[in-house]
């Protein structure tokens, strides 16, 4: 690890790089490309260059413009001006599918196949092989197989798509893109939701498709994973073009100054905050829930963060919605300063109090058609129930406060929220439990899928709420990170509490030696 | 056993049993007359029934289907009284019209972006109100070629008959079946269903997909028609309402996900004989008021519903487990 204190790299403005100018071995080159959207500039002359054989990585806060030039190079967007080079040759796709002829493949986050069609429908959508006029269910089965076998995947491919892992479905999507372009392949995100085993089979594939000669641009905002698999590094701020790098000459600090091109806003705090005093506020006994988790014990006081680590899959989501009453524990009680109360839906728990930032902010938290405002109000007005509508100007006042303290990027109050980036939805929830005043805060991965930037502003804003006596229960996979901000964490193992770490325990050390020891209990 | 084929299995599990059920109680139902007879008298429902099947799995809906039937029953019944008109070309003639207005719709659903539940109900006051327009009688088609093709049946051993029109109806589902497994337009039918954003992404041509499907249902809705005609020996305005809904409980009771993008048209056939069957038991019965079909048919259709959704929430689980 780099040292946690000190890193100050402000007005650190890296001169510009040596411009690659359009060599024998650029596969795609985009000159000088211009894209704007009413009131902002997306992309101002943005020069790309990326070369045979090699894994670039394009990087960039939320809102930086990555994006943007994807969906130029891929033909989403139309770009406004300047010119793409597809093996020198001036290429205009009109549409995704048109770059994906062109060969240029895109994989998103969001596996972009069809669940509900098989693996091999998935693979040969299109252009499936015919006999007479009719589709040769056959052949296409076999190639199917054939093609998956390059990428050490032995699968039913007649199985609906929907009936594998996330890994797997993302992997059939690599196979589909390079398979049908076969020059870039562009990897938007891939690893967000893999673990890391599986991450590890992509990075695999990811080598192989790379030896093979593809230019492959990489995504992510995994900084470890850039330094794992990438070979250059293309970083882009405000809609321009910071520089292209060389992965081996550039260090994470400079990296990250590139990025976020200011100060580093408290990236990691130095001092461990103190055990909060006094009594708990919050006691759950016995607290669980059959098949989602088992019960546990946790006392929470004023003014204290505790942290939820465990890997994927060991129950940290569903302690937040047992805790939260989106699924109804069936043992255990609660007290709150001492008094007896049920949590039996959300509802129960807003009376007393509570708010819940869910992970997955796209289905389970915002309501994209609403604007901004709409959703900073609706857990407000959800607990003051409908006969106590909140009028028109107290509904502007709260969401122009938030907007402006937790700084959302947005034009106003009253723009659709889909259209802010992800960061700022994320601090858009934030800002609808904020308004109700809760107590108790549970914020399921709160900077997971957001740029540096932001992260460090949601990590600054849990230490305020904390010092406010508010107290919070914060679950992220990112241990460095919870350790720099918790009071005490609560190890997750198999949906079970295992292991609560204080005081001086509470390193990320010893946090990885309790979930190792619990595998260990487990496979003895 | 494959997720996919669990609803089908249920359909014509239920629809074994039952008629066992109904084979122990009265023994003629096995006859091949009753097995003739079940496919004359529904004819003109299944043929429905397959266009539905498609607009259903691509996630559409289409309400027009018996307001289609409908006018173009009067349709044949004005022109063939009016004009000397062979009923072949009249039977062209009408198809086209119909065909046109199903991708009138579909051009409509998706390029003004419109619910297809809406277009679609717009779609069946239309043609209802132009068979209206047409004539408000129930006009008797006297045609000599009519009586020529009620006439053509193969006979079955047992005294059963196969009319023309059965017949025919077991030739679209045919038709209907290699379309939707065994052709690039049958996979892009499904890849709509599955999400059309995403089909568009991965190059599925969606507007002309949808404008086909459409296209498709209206065809066949026209033929649907054509069979009525030939079933009744009239047109009359009024005639198959609420068609439309027997279709998609035939779809949907065949296995088919209403959300689209899940199912076989060989479903929506068993779907169509088990409605045929309670209807062929109440006859038999005699005792029993018709009105029990629709309660049967009721009940059958709301568990099918919930034998979709546990599957799906099956699936869910093992998904979370694997």
């Amino acid at each position: 690890m780099s040292p946690k204190r000190g890193i100050v790299v402000s007005g650190l403005d890296l001169p510009e790089t040596v411009s690659m100018q359009a060599s024998s071995d650029n596969i795609l080159s985009a000159v000088r490309i211009d894209k704007g959207f009413p009131g902002t500039k997306a992309l101002d002359k943005v020069d790309f260059h990326l070369q045979r054989g090699e894994v670039h990585a394009l990087l960039g806060e939320n809102g930086a413009g990555k994006s943007t030039l994807i969906k130029c190079l891929t033909g989403a967007y139309r770009r406004d001006g300047g010119s793409i080079l597809l093996d020198g040759v001036d290429v205009d796709p009109r549409d995704t599918f048109d770059a994906q002829r062109m060969g240029i493949g895109t994989v998103y986050q969001e596996v972009n196949l069809l669940p509900n069609l098989s693996v091999a429908e998935n693979l040969f959508l299109g252009r499936q092989p015919r006999r007479f006029g009719m589709v040769d269910n056959r052949a296409m089965n076999r190639k199917a197989h054939e093609l998956l076998s390059q990428y050490e995947l032995e699968l039913d491919v007649t199985r609906a798509l929907a009936s594998y892992s996330v890994a797997i479905q993302q992997v059939v999507a690599i196979a589909r893109a390079v398979d049908l372009s076969g020059k870039v392949l562009i990897l938007d995100e891939p690893t967000a939701s893999l673990d890391a085993h599986e991450v590890a089979m992509l990075f695999r594939i990811v080598r192989r498709l790379k030896a093979r000669g593809l230019g492959i641009i990489f995504i992510t905002h995994f900084l470890e994973q850039v330094y794992e698999i990438s070979d250059r590094i293309t970083v882009l701020r405000n809609g321009r073009l910071v520089g292209t790098r060389s992965t081996a000459d550039l260090d994470r600090r400079d990296l990250i100054a590139m990025m976020i091109g200011r100060e580093l806003a408290a990236e990691i705090r130095a001092v461990q905050p103190h055990a909060a005093e006094g009594e708990p506020r919050y006691r759950f006994r016995n607290y669980g829930r059959r098949g989602r988790i088992d019960p546990f014990d946790l006392d929470v006081r004023a003014g204290e963060v505790v942290g939820i680590a465990g890997l994927l899959g060991s129950g940290r989501t569903e302690t937040a919605e047992v805790l939260f009453g989106a699924h109804r524990a069936d043992s255990g009680t609660v007290e709150i300063d001492g008094r007896r109360v049920e949590l039996s839906s959300p509802r129960a728990a807003i009376r007393q109090k509570f708010g819940f930032c869910p992970e997955d902010r796209k289905t389970a938290g915002i309501v994209g058609d609403l604007s901004v405002r709409e959703n900073i109000v609706l857990a407000l007005q959800a607990r003051r129930g409908w006969t106590r509508p909140i009028s028109r100007a107290e509904q502007n006042r709260l969401a122009d406060l938030y907007i402006r303290v937790l700084d959302i990027r947005t034009a106003d109050r009253e723009k659709p929220i889909k259209l802010l980036s992800g960061g700022n939805q994320q601090k858009a929830i934030l800002a609808r439990w904020l308004a109700t005043e809760p107590e108790f805060l549970i914020l399921d991965e709160p900077t997971r899928g957001i740029d540096v930037g932001a992260h460090a502003e949601i990590v600054r804003l849990i230490e305020t709420l904390r010092e406010k006596g508010m107290s919070l229960i914060v679950i992220s996979s990112e241990i460095e990170e919870l350790v720099a901000y918790s009071t005490r964490i609560i190890v997750l193992r198999d949906r079970a509490h295992v292991a609560e770490l204080g005081g001086e325990r509470l390193t990320a050390d010893q946090i990885v030696e309790a979930i190792a020891a619990a595998n260990e209990r487990r496979a003895s | 056993m494959k997720q996919k084929y669990l609803p089908l299995t249920a359909t014509i599990l239920i629809f074994v049993l039952s008629y066992a059920l109904c084979a122990a109680q009265y023994p003629n139902i096995l006859s091949t007359r009753v097995i003739g007879n079940l496919l004359t008298d529904n004819a003109f429902l299944g043929i429905a029934a397959v266009g539905m099947t498609f607009v259903i799995l691509s996630g559409g809906i289409d309400l027009s289907v018996g307001s289609i039937i409908a006018f173009t029953g009067v349709f044949l019944a004005v022109v063939l009284e009016h004009t000397s008109m062979h009923p072949l070309v009249a039977f062209a003639l009408v198809l086209a019209i119909t065909t046109l207005f199903g991708a009138l719709m579909g051009v409509i659903i998706h390029y003004l972006e419109m619910p297809a539940f809406i277009v679609t109900l717009a779609g069946m006051f239309l043609a209802r109100g132009m068979a209206f327009v047409l004539s408000i009688d129930s006009i008797p088609i006297k045609h000599p070629f009519y009586a020529t093709l009620k006439g053509l049946y193969y006979k079955l051993p047992g005294g059963g008959r196969i009319t023309l029109i059965g017949g025919l109806m077991l030739l679209v589902f045919a038709v209907g079946i290699l379309i939707a497994h065994r052709t690039r337009f049958g996979t892009n039918v499904y890849a709509l269903g599955g999400g059309t954003a995403t089909a568009k992404l991965m190059g599925v041509p969606v507007a002309s997909t949808t404008v086909k499907i459409y296209a498709f249902s209206g065809l066949l809705a026209g033929l649907s028609g054509i069979v009525f005609s030939l079933y009744t020996s009239a047109g009359y305005s009024l005639a198959a309402v609420g068609v439309e809904l027997d279709a998609i409980t035939a779809v949907v009771i065949g296995g088919t996900l209403l959300t689209g993008g899940s199912g076989f048209v060989a479903g929506t056939l068993v779907g169509l004989f088990i409605q045929g069957l309670i209807q062929t038991y109440i006859t038999f019965d005699g005792s029993l008021s018709s009105w029990w079909t629709k309660i049967l048919i009721g009940a059958l259709l709301f568990a099918f519903i919930l034998l979709q959704k546990g599957i799906i929430h099956l699936s869910r689980d093992a998904r979370q487990r694997a």
